[in-house]
């Protein structure tokens, strides 16, 4: 199997470091608009924990019946902060390696963690939105209150937006990265075997 | 016969015509495009916050300029059932006076802070000029924030004007009265017995906290309004005095005989060096100072029993008096500090002093005597130059940043301008009806804002849709960015307005309040969660640990109340979001309501006088479900033995329910 270019190994590198930014930077943001919240609200979700206007938007839930939004009740932020240690680790020995594979491996890695997290945040918006409260005060049928994926949603009176954060466009900047490394490997090696 | 019939209709007509001829009088109507002018589009903000003075109604009105628009009236010396203020156990202390709980003053007058002369939006001051108080607001939270009384004052109407870094703020009387051990003397012996007194009250720096420094006791006259020296005359303070005949009856025409009366020039720093060098005297005295705390959401009332005081008639070079022509009213400091412009009520020019020059004749001792054991300047020796004619009824001044005077009219209803170092009047422009003060944004300030001169009406007769024999109070903008003033719009007031300042937007809105933070709570009532909701007997007192947040009570059933027992509905607001006060209220309490902002606790006090079950409930329009926000209080009859229980969401199964 064929060594990498250096130019390659210092851009996985750098790709694997921009991450460490996920430790200091917010991942992914939901911001909710209401014509009592001209100001908008906003939650922020980091490595390890969910801030912004947590007791506001839990005081207007419980109208609905959802349930309170607390950190302590989610796992994945105990481990989180060790999965992306992982990736980061991986990404600085990917250019050690000095193999394809590892290049491979690592963009899997990362593939894996985005699509992992985006299911997730999925999964508990899913419960969030459908396991209503029975006995709440505002019941309308059919309604479920599952918070966008990506993108836009309308939320009896809120428009709710969800989307990357400052962390989460760095995240996908690594990955675009290593994708970039690939095919550059790939362009660069075949004009060799053709020349 | 045709002839004396055409004859008389002639005579008819003409003296129809007659009655009908009057003689032209101003026009009231704003003209060009004074509309566009003050016109603030909804959801805008304005420019400036219009701090106003709510005269009789001991309470402080919050208006924006330029579009007039009155957002809150902020209660200060008086009652305000609508937000408990004076009636929650946690506000009635702000009301204690010497005399006991004072439920109400007449507020006349506004001082903002400054540093370096010049608008720093930390406080508002306010003087309560019945029973003899100064207040100061908090401009974060729009609230009172602290309430002095005055010792030996017998109304304090020259206040709460302050120094250029709010070192001070004075406190003159209105009325002189006897002070001192004997106080039960006759009327008659004015001369003999009364004593004016001029209060100078510090301010600290930091927290705002106010403390009489020291008392000047003074010949017994009335003080009416003041200015500090600023600049060249830091370190000075000017006040204007009226009966100097120093009558004690039909003050109109007895008070009204002398030419001319008094500014008194107070050299404070003179003042601070006595005090220094241990020449103050300490006197009893009784007078309350009231401070509210933001933390414990609760106001204490301390009776302070002391005053430090200095007699000027034996300590020199404290006060001078200048003489003023008729009863002045008006004392007013130009941007400069360099003149002082006040205003006779019943005189037919403004004198305008000059303080290098009343420096000089202090210096030369250019007196032209004493005013009992005072010295007194020489009038023409401290005098800048007379405006002429300016108008009739001077009362106050207020100054733009280009050098220009604006003096308010009562008398002939107007607003003069003129130039202060010219003396020039360059302009006038009639007011509906009878202006009594007037302000420009940052007017008393070195640096004025401009912009708009606002007039504060004594009258407004057919201005407004009428409302029975009383009147609404009013207040006029004028544009007076142009050399001639404009005219642009007539807005109501609450009343009635004395004196007001305006401050540009931007200086107070970022540090307006918006929540209180439940972590910072420190009532000792707070229950700071529905977990820490309790009801607890203490005798015949039961306290409520209740909370509120969208869109319950905690409790909202309680029983083992019992006729005859005092109970204290503590209510904290757990809310932590901008906007959602909640209010509380119960059926039959001779009590008000108490309103209740994110994160305060807040007390009302109820007294159950017949057994039965009252309703209690929220008062604010909080949310979806408002209406549900609501509980029940069971009364026992005296000494019966209900079992004292409280909860929240708890069912407890019924033998039959019409529910069901």
């Amino acid at each position: 199997m064929k060594n990498l270019k250096p130019i390659s190994r210092i851009a996985i590198a750098l790709s694997a470091l921009l991450m460490v930014s996920a430790y200091f930077l917010p991942l992914w943001r939901i911001l909710m608009w209401a014509p009592q919240y001209p100001e908008w609200l906003g939650l922020k979700i980091w490595i390890n924990n969910i801030t912004g206007d947590l007791n506001t938007i839990n005081a207007l839930n419980h109208y609905i019946g959802m349930k309170h939004i607390k950190v302590e009740m989610f796992p994945e932020f105990n481990y989180l902060p060790y999965i992306v240690a992982g990736i980061i680790g991986f990404g600085l020995l990917a250019p050690i390696i000095n193999k394809r594979w590892s290049l491979f491996v690592y963009l899997g890695l990362l593939i894996a963690a985005g699509v992992g997290a985006i299911v997730d945040f999925y999964l508990w918006g899913y419960d969030y939105g459908h396991n209503l409260d029975p006995t709440a005060a505002i019941q309308v049928p059919g309604m479920s209150y599952q918070p966008p994926l990506i993108g836009t949603k309308q939320l009896l009176n809120f428009t709710a937006f969800s989307g990357p954060d400052v962390g989460g466009w760095v995240f996908i900047g690594s990955a675009i990265i290593v994708a970039m490394v690939i095919v550059f490997e790939i362009v660069i090696n075949r004009k060799k075997t053709t020349t | 016969m045709k002839n004396k019939v055409l004859w008389g209709m002639a005579g008819i007509f003409i003296a129809f015509s007659l009655s009908n001829c009057r003689p032209n009088v101003p026009g009231s109507v704003a003209t060009g495009d004074a509309a566009s002018k003050v016109y603030v589009a909804p959801g805008k903000y304005d420019e400036f916050y219009n701090i106003v003075s709510g005269g009789f109604n001991g309470q402080i009105g919050i208006y924006g300029i330029p579009s007039g628009r009155l957002f809150r009236i902020l209660p200060v010396f008086s009652l305000s059932p609508e937000s408990g203020y004076g009636f929650s156990e946690e506000t009635k202390p702000m009301l204690n006076t010497s005399h006991g709980f004072v439920p109400w003053d007449d507020l006349h007058h506004i001082a903002l802070s400054t540093t370096n002369g010049e608008h720093d939006g930390r406080w508002a001051f306010a003087n309560g000029n019945n029973t003899p108080r100064v207040a100061r607001i908090d401009l974060r939270t729009f609230r009172t924030a602290e309430i002095l009384e005055l010792p030996n004052s017998g109304g304090n109407h020259s206040s709460p004007f302050i120094t250029e870094n709010t070192e001070y703020v004075i406190a003159g009387t209105r009325f002189s009265i006897p002070i001192g051990d004997n106080k039960d003397v006759p009327i008659s012996t004015y001369k003999e017995n009364f004593k004016g007194t001029v209060s100078f009250i510090h301010v600290d720096s930091v927290s705002g906290r106010l403390k009489i420094a020291f008392q000047l006791l003074t010949p017994g006259v009335n003080f009416d309004l003041a200015r500090a020296g600023k600049g060249p005359s830091h370190g000075w303070f000017f006040f204007s005095c009226y009966n100097t005949e120093q009558a004690y009856t039909l003050l109109e025409v007895n008070a009204s005989q002398k030419d001319k009366d008094f500014i008194m020039a107070v050299n404070w720093k003179k003042a601070e060096e006595y005090i220094k060098a241990g020449k103050g005297k300490k006197t009893n005295a009784k007078y309350a100072h009231n401070v509210y705390s933001d933390e414990t959401h609760s106001a204490t009332s301390t009776i302070l029993t002391e005053v430090l005081q200095l007699d000027p008639a034996e300590l020199k070079d404290i006060i001078y008096f200048i003489p003023c022509p008729k009863s002045p009213h008006g004392c007013d400091v130009n941007p400069s500090g360099e003149y002082i412009v006040s205003s006779g009520k019943l005189a037919a020019l403004i004198p305008v002093f000059s303080f290098a020059k009343v420096m000089k004749a202090i210096e030369n001792k250019d007196f032209e005597g004493d005013f009992a054991g005072i010295p007194v300047i020489k009038y023409e020796s401290a005098l800048h130059g007379e405006v002429k004619k300016p108008g009739l009824g001077p009362l106050h001044t207020e100054f733009d940043e280009k050098g220009n005077a604006y003096t308010s009219m009562f008398v002939s209803s107007e607003i003069v301008k003129w130039n202060v170092e010219s003396l020039e009047v360059l302009d006038r422009v009639p007011t509906y009806y009878s202006i009594g003060h007037l302000s420009i944004p940052g007017g008393p300030t070195r640096k004025p804002h401009g912009k708009y001169v606002i007039a504060y009406n004594k009258i407004t007769k057919d201005r407004y849709l009428p409302t029975g024999p009383e009147l609404t109070q009013s207040a006029q903008i004028y544009d007076i960015s142009g050399d001639k003033m404009q005219l642009l719009l007539d807005f109501p007031t609450t009343g009635e307005p004395h004196y007001a300042e305006a401050i540009p937007a931007e200086m107070l809105m970022p540090k307006s309040t918006k929540i209180f933070k439940l972590e910072e709570n420190k009532h000792p009532y707070a229950a700071l969660g529905e977990g820490k909701t309790k009801v607890e007997r203490k005798g015949k007192e039961i306290h409520v640990y209740m909370t509120a947040i969208r869109s319950h009570l905690t409790p909202d059933n309680i029983e083992g109340i019992r006729v005859g027992d005092e109970v204290y509905f503590h209510v904290t607001n757990l809310e932590q979001d901008w906007d959602v006060p909640h209010g509380f209220a119960i059926k039959g309490a001779l009590n008000s309501e108490i309103l209740i902002m994110p994160g305060e606790t807040q007390t009302l006090k109820w007294l159950p006088l017949t057994p039965g079950i009252t309703p209690f409930y929220c008062t604010d329009f909080c949310s979806a479900l408002h209406q549900e926000m609501s509980g029940y209080a069971r009364v026992s009859p005296a000494g019966s033995k209900t079992e004292l229980k409280f909860s929240t969401g708890k069912i407890e199964p019924q033998a039959s329910s019409a529910g069901q």
